[in-house]
């Protein structure tokens, strides 16, 4: 299975009826695709919409109607428009039950950077540091490894979004769940051991005693 | 009051140096009537504060092909590889901060208070020179006001008082940047006789706006 394939369909499990949720630009964004159709959860883009929808067919977009990386998106019945302020009140006030963000490095504390590399690529944090510090549960979604690196660390050496623990790092290769006593490896994805993932990783694992496969198929 | 202005006037009375807020993000919302005649027009040495540049060729990176931003005050410029080349070259000042932190920062500079306490940013570089406040046994960052010379504001529907009305995701910024300038300029969708626009669907009231942009052409034809 294609590595962000992967990411989106195990992350999708972790969405639950009812939940508000925020997703980053790019590979968050692709968990819709694997959403279960029975489930009601409302989304958000942080400039100012409760309730994003499908997006409509060409000719019917609307340019007020952008999501957070500015493509066109569409609305559900029962969506509401709302200002900036009114929405990083929902996320810095506990009203967002979920936000999922790619990631560049996350570390032995559970601490994500991801939004700069000093000198070469600085695409701002955008709504990062606010949904990281504020959401009920974050999600760190993202490919385990960089052109072969570890992108799972020691410590963080890229700046930080948040001194916040991240709840759950889901990558391509396992599911990892940063606590107080460390990193826990809690599932592998289909095919892959316990050793290729710690091999891959930079970081110590814990490898817990109730290890799974995530439960994902083609 | 007659606050109708054409878009070439609205844009003489800001002078080079000015300090501008423009509303939108990525694009959807901002107005892109009064960016292009920034351009056209060629005013430098602006502070521009608007939460990105929009998307290549769409928005205020028009502003960038001749380095009419001396600085920029945004939250996220990863749309629009030119605005970073600028920044990591030096040749544009770019201060980023939170989006959330942003917005509060202008909607401070718009409410008459003296900055927001925020829980994001601590601990992170964006905490650097900042006051950390301890209220209550939590830490919280003062982020400071933003103020500007001149809001730059995208409405769905504006009457003829300056009453305005916004669409869908456009609110964004721009109902806090035009509490937050000196003067605010509105540049509408629609035009609409005062009293169309129902009183509980009006988010920016009249009182803070000083110009709505006028049609252009004939009769606005």
């Amino acid at each position: 299975m294609d590595a962000k394939v992967t990411i989106a369909k195990r992350v999708a499990l972790e969405l639950k009826n009812g939940n508000f949720v925020n997703l980053g630009i790019g590979l968050p964004t692709m968990v819709l695709k694997y959403l279960s159709p029975n489930l009601e959860v409302f989304f958000q883009t942080e400039q100012g919409l409760v309730g994003i929808g499908p997006v409509p067919d060409d000719g019917m977009v609307n340019p007020y109607l952008v999501d957070a990386g500015g493509s066109y998106t569409g609305a559900v019945p029962g969506a509401v428009s709302i200002d900036s302020s009114v929405s990083f009140g929902l996320i810095r006030g506990g009203h967002l039950d979920l936000s999922v963000l790619g990631g560049l490095e996350v570390d032995e504390a559970g601490h994500l950077a991801n939004w700069m590399v000093p000198g070469k690529m600085v695409p701002g944090m955008g709504g990062a540091m606010d949904l990281v510090t504020g959401a009920k549960r974050v999600i760190v979604a993202m490919t385990h490894t960089a052109k072969g690196s570890p992108k799972i660390v020691k410590t963080c050496t890229l700046p930080l979004t948040s001194v916040r623990r991240v709840s759950l790092i889901v990558t391509d290769l396992a599911v990892i769940e940063p606590t107080e006593k460390g990193l826990v490896l809690r599932e592998v994805a289909p095919g892959v051991t316990k050793e290729q993932v710690i091999a891959a990783t930079g970081a110590s694992l814990i490898v817990s005693d109730q290890l799974v496969e995530m439960p994902i198929s083609e | 009051m007659q606050k109708g202005i054409t878009c070439t006037k609205a844009v003489e009375m800001i002078p080079d140096g000015a300090t501008l807020m423009i509303g939108g993000f990525m694009g959807s919302g901002a107005p892109h009537r009064l960016i292009n005649e920034l351009v056209r027009q060629g005013k430098k040495d602006l502070t521009v504060i608007s939460n990105d540049t929009g998307l290549p060729d769409y928005g205020a990176v028009k502003l960038l092909a001749k380095h009419q931003i001396k600085k920029l005050h945004c939250t996220h410029i990863g749309m629009t590889p030119e605005t970073g080349r600028q920044m990591i070259a030096g040749e544009m000042e770019v201060e980023l901060c939170p989006q959330g932190s942003f917005v509060e920062r202008i909607r401070s500079g718009g409410y008459g208070l003296g900055g927001v306490l925020t829980p994001t940013g601590l601990g992170t570089i964006v905490a650097e020179g900042k006051r950390v406040i301890e209220i209550d046994g939590k830490e919280f960052l003062l982020e400071k006001p933003l103020h500007a010379d001149f809001a730059l504001i995208k409405a769905f529907r504006c009457d003829y008082l300056g009453n305005v009305e916004y669409l869908l995701a456009a609110r964004n910024f721009n109902q806090a940047m035009a509490m937050a300038a000196d003067t605010v300029i509105v540049e509408a969708e629609n035009i609409v006789p005062t009293g169309v626009i129902p009183p509980d669907m009006v988010v920016t009231p009249f009182v803070c706006v000083d110009y709505i942009i006028e049609r252009d052409g004939t009769n606005g034809r």
